[in-house]
């Protein structure tokens, strides 16, 4: 009888020797967690939006000539593959924009275009609308600045 | 009832001893002693970075892969002599010229010992050197863009093994010569090698501003192989260390033949003192005939050059340069410590690592303690060199590398493992088994006075049963080791491609912040480059029809194209318009006997496509490039030889660049 009990302990060692590390690798209970949705985004009158990026404000004065002539050379160069000034095009054609938009958005859409589309509610409508993203090209911040001197002259 | 019992006890006892929990230790005897937080140590959570590159040779496949460590994760693989369809290199009009030699294209290549440049004795991580065993060639990679900027081919040489090794501030870039051929080549009895071949043995100057490389001198020495080589550094920078077997000079059965001498020989060359003796008009002009090619980063276009002459440099001619120092047997490596003081030989037939001193090396010249000649090459005495001898680390010795703190690391091709010693106390201090037959070894900044010593990457030359079979042929495989203790700590696996001869490794700090994102289009000089969508046409110039294309997310332009012939020679010329770091696309054209090309922001590149049936045959992107990529296609017509099909070309119905406004 000894023997038996000594045999069912010896029995049950090995049966469990492993026994804690199985309970340890018991997976944990998945968390629920709530799939995050796209965030809504607010509607905001667009002579008043300025967009999201570097730049914060814009003063403009009178249209300064040179600096549209410079802009018109960066956007040939830069954004005539998928801009019109007359024509819709891959993207929005350009006439008139800077009535449409404020000259931060225009400048953040050309130098953060990135986050404008998830971040910024008229820009997202844009991208629903045409579909191919802005394409972010690099410009600096005075080669934006020029450009928009050039949609000036569009109107 | 009671037997049965007394069985069942019995058999329970023993099955203790039997079971234990298998996994954890069963298998500790082929896995190394893994520690337990092996895992954290190779462990980058996703999104961030390794701390170190490796930039493994690619062996046979003529590439050089990028890894990173401690990840073992493969990054890129940078073609340099071989053909790479998925980049175009080598398929591509621009890049074809990279792949010419003395003996016309050549699609492939047998790549081997990486190197990184070197300012004051540490790698700076400016370019990657790699070179070319087939047809001795020697590479120069930019480490900016990852990409192959220049090859420079070697003339009088075969088997460019002994390379490409650079000198502590990147002066040189040395290439050896494993088989002793006839200099120049003529046509010749085999049988009469023997004083009647010889081996090259090229110094390149490296241009510090462009990396440009040019021959600087050839020396001719005696026809024995010269495997290995490695820079003097630190007190003996301005020496070079090559190690030679076969000094028997046997022309066939080399594995018994070139196996009959004890010792062999490191040659020891004071490169300073030829440098001089060239500045002073010495050595002498012969004709050769080899291939330079080099690339522009503006014109995104390679050149190849077929120079013609090479000064070569006779040993005699320059006494007190160049001496033998007698090495057990048939070594291998030639490695040079941090200090560099200890020049050692990893004599691969021998039991025994000889270390040499470089101290009683300028001793035993100033006393001229030699033991003959060979060739009129000064033999010094084994003895008033040597500095010691470590007796039977193991079997089979190759390669050696080395910590700052005194200790060697030694791989054992015959009984598969890395031995770590101690250079001055000649001591062996741990041993770790390698899976299988390690051939070399890798620690970061190891060619150099300053190794990052953490750690330790073991290349193997067979591989066998540790990763899931793939058929008969399976992949190379490294091994990371943690070199930071006292013993060697096995981490990581992982598989490499090609057979990796050798590797250089790097802090990533050194290379990450300055490596190129897009070419500005600013900058871009190739000839038929557009700069802007409006100057996208096509030209016809008898039957070659010259397409100046563009593409941007996500169109080309043009995208219609008519009155194309069978029989013409149709030039893609495509200029990727986009400046954001990460959108290359591609383009690929039905029927051309060619890659497709996959063209980074702001670069040019030129396929050929001719066809030869009629129809509407469709191009398109092949790198997926934004939601709309499935819609970046376009088509052209080819009409019959001799067609009067107007030459046409619109985007969305208008020539490009009439409706700009």
């Amino acid at each position: 009888m000894k023997l038996k009990f000594l045999t069912i302990l010896v029995l049950l060692v090995i049966m469990s020797s492993c026994g804690d590390k199985a309970k340890q690798e018991v997976a944990k209970e998945p968390q629920k967690q709530e799939v995050a949705k796209t965030k809504e985004l607010e509607k905001i009158d667009p002579m008043k939006d300025k967009g999201v990026g570097p730049i914060k404000s814009i003063t403009l004065g009178e249209i300064d000539n040179a600096l549209a002539e410079k802009g018109k050379g960066i956007f040939k160069a830069k954004c005539t593959a998928c801009h019109k000034i007359n024509k819709r095009f891959v993207g929005p054609a350009l006439k008139g924009v800077t009535k449409k938009q404020t000259p931060e958005w225009i400048m953040n859409m050309i130098l953060n275009p990135e986050v404008m589309v998830v971040e910024n509610a008229k820009a997202r409508e844009l991208l629903m609308e045409f579909s191919a993203p802005m394409a972010n090209q690099n410009l600096t911040e005075d080669e934006a600045r020029a450009v928009l001197e050039y949609f000036r002259t569009k109107n | 009832m009671k037997t049965i019992f007394k069985s069942i006890f019995l058999f329970a006892i023993g099955a203790t001893f039997l079971v234990s929990c298998g996994p954890d230790t069963s298998k500790k005897s082929n896995k190394g002693a893994i520690s337990g937080n092996a895992a954290e140590k190779v462990y980058i959570a996703p999104g961030e970075h390794d701390s170190h590159y490796a930039f493994l040779s690619g062996g046979f496949s003529g590439q050089l892969a990028v890894y990173g460590l401690p990840s073992g994760r493969l990054f890129r693989v940078i073609p340099v002599f071989s053909q790479d369809p998925e980049k175009g290199y080598g398929y591509n009009e621009e890049t074809k010229p990279m792949l010419m030699t003395s003996h016309g294209f050549i699609p492939w290549g047998d790549s081997h010992h990486p190197d990184i440049s070197q300012t004051n004795g540490t790698v700076d991580g400016r370019w990657v050197f790699i070179n070319e065993n087939n047809t001795p060639r020697i590479a120069r990679i930019s480490l900016e863009t990852f990409e192959t900027e220049e090859i420079i081919e070697i003339p009088n040489s075969a088997g460019n093994h002994s390379s490409s090794f650079v000198t502590e501030n990147s002066e040189y870039v040395v290439a050896g010569t494993r088989f002793a051929v006839p200099f120049p080549q003529r046509d010749m009895p085999i049988n009469e090698l023997k004083g009647n071949f010889s081996g090259a043995l090229s110094f390149l100057k490296i241009d510090q501003e462009t990396g440009h490389m040019n021959i600087a001198f050839q020396i001719k020495m005696p026809g024995f192989n010269y495997d290995l080589s490695h820079p003097g550094r630190g007190k003996s920078h301005g020496w070079f260390f090559f190690s030679t077997y076969n000094t028997e000079e046997a022309n066939s059965l080399l594995e018994v033949n070139a196996s009959q001498n004890d010792k062999d020989f490191i040659a020891a060359i004071n490169w300073k003192k030829i440098e001089e003796y060239v500045a002073n008009g010495g050595g002498k002009k012969v004709p050769a005939k080899y291939a330079h090619n080099t690339w522009d980063d503006n014109a995104h276009t390679a050149t190849s050059v077929m120079e013609k002459e090479v000064l070569v440099v006779e040993p005699k001619d320059v006494p007190g340069a160049i001496y033998f120092l007698p090495t057990a047997k048939s070594p291998h490596g030639c490695d040079v410590d941090p200090t560099g003081e200890y020049i050692i030989g990893n004599g691969k037939l021998a039991a025994a690592m000889t270390v040499h001193s470089f101290t009683k090396m300028q001793k035993a010249i100033a006393d001229k303690a030699f033991d003959g000649d060979a060739y009129g090459i000064p033999i010094i005495k084994f003895e008033a060199v040597n500095y010691g001898v470590l007796n039977q680390p193991g079997l089979g010795p190759l390669h050696t590398e080395f910590d700052t703190r005194g200790n060697a690391y030694t791989t054992f091709f015959i009984s598969s493992e890395v031995v770590k010693w101690n250079v001055k106390d000649l001591k062996v201090i741990d041993r770790h088994p390698v899976y299988y037959s390690v051939g070399h070894l890798m620690i970061p900044g190891g060619n150099s006075r300053t190794p990052d010593d953490k750690y330790l990457v073991a290349m193997n030359k067979i591989t066998k049963d540790r990763y899931l079979p793939t058929g008969p042929e399976v992949c190379q495989s490294a091994q990371l080791f943690d070199i930071s203790g006292e013993k060697l700590e096995l981490l990581l696996d992982f598989p490499t491609i090609g057979e990796p001869h050798y590797a250089a490794g790097i802090a990533a700090d050194k290379i990450a912040p300055k490596s190129k994102k897009i070419y500005r289009l600013e900058d871009n000089t190739h000839p038929y480059a557009v700069k802007h969508e409006g100057e996208t046409k096509v030209v016809r110039k008898g039957n070659e029809v010259h397409i100046y294309m563009s593409m941007i997310r996500s169109h080309f332009s043009p995208d219609n194209i008519e009155g194309v012939r069978v029989g013409d020679k149709v030039f893609f010329h495509v200029t990727n318009l986009e400046q954001d770091y990460d959108v290359p696309h591609g383009i690929s054209m039905i029927g051309a006997n060619t890659s497709e090309m996959l063209i980074m922001p702001g670069r040019t590149s030129t396929i050929i496509w001719e066809p030869k049936q009629v129809g509407v045959w469709p191009f398109y992107c092949t790198d997926f490039c934004s939601a709309l990529h499935q819609e970046m296609q376009g088509y052209i017509r080819v009409s019959a030889k001799g067609a009067k099909t107007p030459l046409t070309y619109t985007l969305d119905g208008d020539i490009p660049g009439t409706d700009e406004e």
